[in-house]
């Protein structure tokens, strides 16, 4: 019997704002996103003030404070420590691992025999992330990934106690597949729900039950893939490789509202520059270079968004190229008149630097394409110290707009901000 | 005299692949005799930190532990995965505040300072007591 087990830590960014606060127990807790914009994470306390997922921060501001919630900017230093803890003592635990993002991981359990000795590894894995870090997880234990998800979903609602859940038995997995809507399977989203609503699939149990030729034919190999998955049958391998992203964004929603080009600039190259940055340090070379834009979602009167991409001859790492490539693409799709609210860079088509493809028309390319390897390396180094240099087109003032009023400190990062005890 | 065509050579006269043999340059005076000797410096954290993952840092303000060698702005290495003992040093969090005394399960459940100034906290009936790791080790910078 194979069985895997997927860890996934409890409202994890309030939980770790918690860790280093005594005073914050049974508090509600809500992080907010870069620029304190919206509400990202909530404590179990603020989702039953009924503090919704992604809400904006100024609509829930007045009635939460109020009510005695405690707000924090997001801090990402202590976030991504905690997550590395968590990580490192799974790691330890089983042989292979697959870290599926900050706060989820799957793990393989080939050492495990029998469902309740998953069960009591589930639990003993539990107390020691608590313990040891202090980050309460919730495991769901299952023969496939997609029923992992289900398993942690049911140890979360279900609130047995343990936080764990293995669902091994194919009764116990149909009976709850029958009370499981479509939309919370893993991989299935809205529109693909809808759609199967029409043909009169509603659960999970429904869509197990479907013919996987139709499927296939009707829909695609993916959602026969989750169908297989949820009969039991392993089709989604745990990854433990590491995969190169494929895609860097940088963006931004602003406090105020941009109106004009000449503003719009200069933000524009602060995040091509920082996208160009990123994609230099995780060795990457990028042939293309998109650009967007948009009003505020909120704004019913005036709305817009902008996208377009300016593609490279051969793939590039140098910023001036990026920066030349990003106002191109920002130039099609600004229009006036509209009070932006959000904008961004984006880098993809990725290449790795030492597989140079050459092009046809290189040499002519060249004339407007800069591409200087030593150049960059020296700047970014530069970069890294006190010392900044910045492209013309940058507007170096406006290169500090995170705003983070409420940031806890770095506790386990920093030495100037470590916890203290009396 | 026939000439065999064996391969080329780089411009600096020595193939890539062959550098690589060379710990030290060649030519150059007597070889280091710590060659063969060569170590790792030593590392403070291999010493303190036996459990990075649970191991976290704290700062110490205040002088209630002073006779335990434990000074004010003392730097106290935690480890949360050890289970705390009756006589441990531990941080504990107390009324919502982070306290750092020694443990006492017996007679009844207490936390000791170490310095006469202090006295003793015993928990009361009610009272949240949450231990969040043992102190193994202090770190006290003189200058």
């Amino acid at each position: 019997m194979k069985l895997l087990a997927l860890v996934d830590c409890d409202n994890f960014y309030a939980s770790c704002e918690r860790i280093f606060r005594p005073d914050l127990k049974e508090i509600p807790i809500v992080v907010l996103s870069n620029n304190d914009g919206c509400v990202i994470a909530r404590s179990k306390e603020a989702k039953a003030m009924g503090i919704k997922m992604g809400v904006p921060w100024f609509k829930v501001k007045k009635a939460y404070l109020a009510q005695g919630g405690k707000v924090f900017s997001s801090n990402f230093a202590l976030y991504g420590d905690l997550s590395k803890r968590v990580m490192n003592i799974l790691d330890g635990m089983v042989k292979k691992i697959e870290v599926y993002s900050i706060d989820e991981a799957f793990l393989d359990l080939q050492h495990i025999q029998n469902s309740n000795q998953a069960y009591e590894f589930g639990v003993y894995c539990r107390n020691t992330i608590c313990q040891w870090v202090g980050i309460p997880v919730r495991i769901g234990i299952a023969p496939t990934k997609t029923l992992t998800k289900v398993a942690s979903h049911i140890a979360k609602n279900k609130n047995n106690g343990t936080g764990v859940c293995c669902l091994n038995n194919q009764e116990h997995v149909a009976h709850i597949l029958k009370t499981l809507p479509i939309k919370e399977i893993w991989g299935v989203g809205h529109n693909l729900s809808k759609k199967l609503n029409q043909l009169g699939t509603y659960s999970a149990y429904d869509l197990m039950q479907m013919d996987i030729r139709f499927i296939r034919k009707k829909f695609s190999v993916v959602l026969e893939r989750t169908i297989r998955e949820l009969r039991g049958e392993q089709c989604i391998q745990i990854e433990d490789h590491f995969e190169p992203k494929k895609q860097i964004v940088v963006s931004r929603s602003f406090r105020g509202r941009i109106k004009n080009l000449s503003e719009l600039k200069p933000l524009i190259s602060n995040f091509a520059v920082r996208a160009g940055e990123k994609l230099r340090y995780e060795k990457q070379k990028c042939s293309q270079v998109s650009a967007f834009i948009s009003t505020s979602r909120f704004n019913k009167q005036l709305q817009y968004r902008g996208f377009n991409s300016f593609q490279f001859p051969c793939p590039v790492d140098d910023t001036r190229s990026i920066l030349m490539g990003a106002n191109k693409a920002l130039n099609t799709i600004f229009k006036k008149g509209y009070p932006y609210a959000k904008a961004g860079i984006l880098l993809s088509h990725f290449s790795h630097p030492t597989v140079i493809q050459q092009s046809l028309f290189e040499v002519a390319d060249q004339k407007y394409l800069k591409q200087d390897t030593n150049l960059m390396q020296t700047i970014d180094a530069l970069n890294s110290t006190q010392t900044q240099i910045y492209y013309a087109s940058q507007r170096p003032a406006g290169l500090s707009p995170i705003q983070k009023e409420m940031v806890s400190p770095k506790y386990t990062t920093n030495w100037q901000e470590l916890p203290t005890a009396k | 005299m026939t000439i065999k065509y064996l391969g080329s050579i780089l411009a600096d006269g020595m193939p890539a692949n062959f550098t690589k043999f060379f710990v030290e340059p060649v030519s150059v005076g007597f070889p280091s005799p710590a060659n063969d000797y060569l170590e790792s410096p030593i590392d403070l954290n291999q010493y303190l930190i036996k459990n990075g993952a649970a191991t976290f840092l704290v700062r110490v303000s205040g002088d209630s532990m002073l006779d335990a060698n434990i000074a004010d702005q003392a730097i106290l290495i935690i480890d949360r995965s050890l289970n705390p003992k009756h006589g441990s040093i531990v941080v504990a969090s107390l009324d919502g505040d982070f306290v750092c005394k020694r443990l006492q399960l017996k007679p009844r459940l207490c936390l000791l300072p170490e310095n006469s100034k202090y006295e003793p906290i015993y928990i009361q009936h009610g009272q949240d007591l949450d231990i969040m790791g043992t102190v193994t080790a202090v770190i006290n910078k003189f200058e």
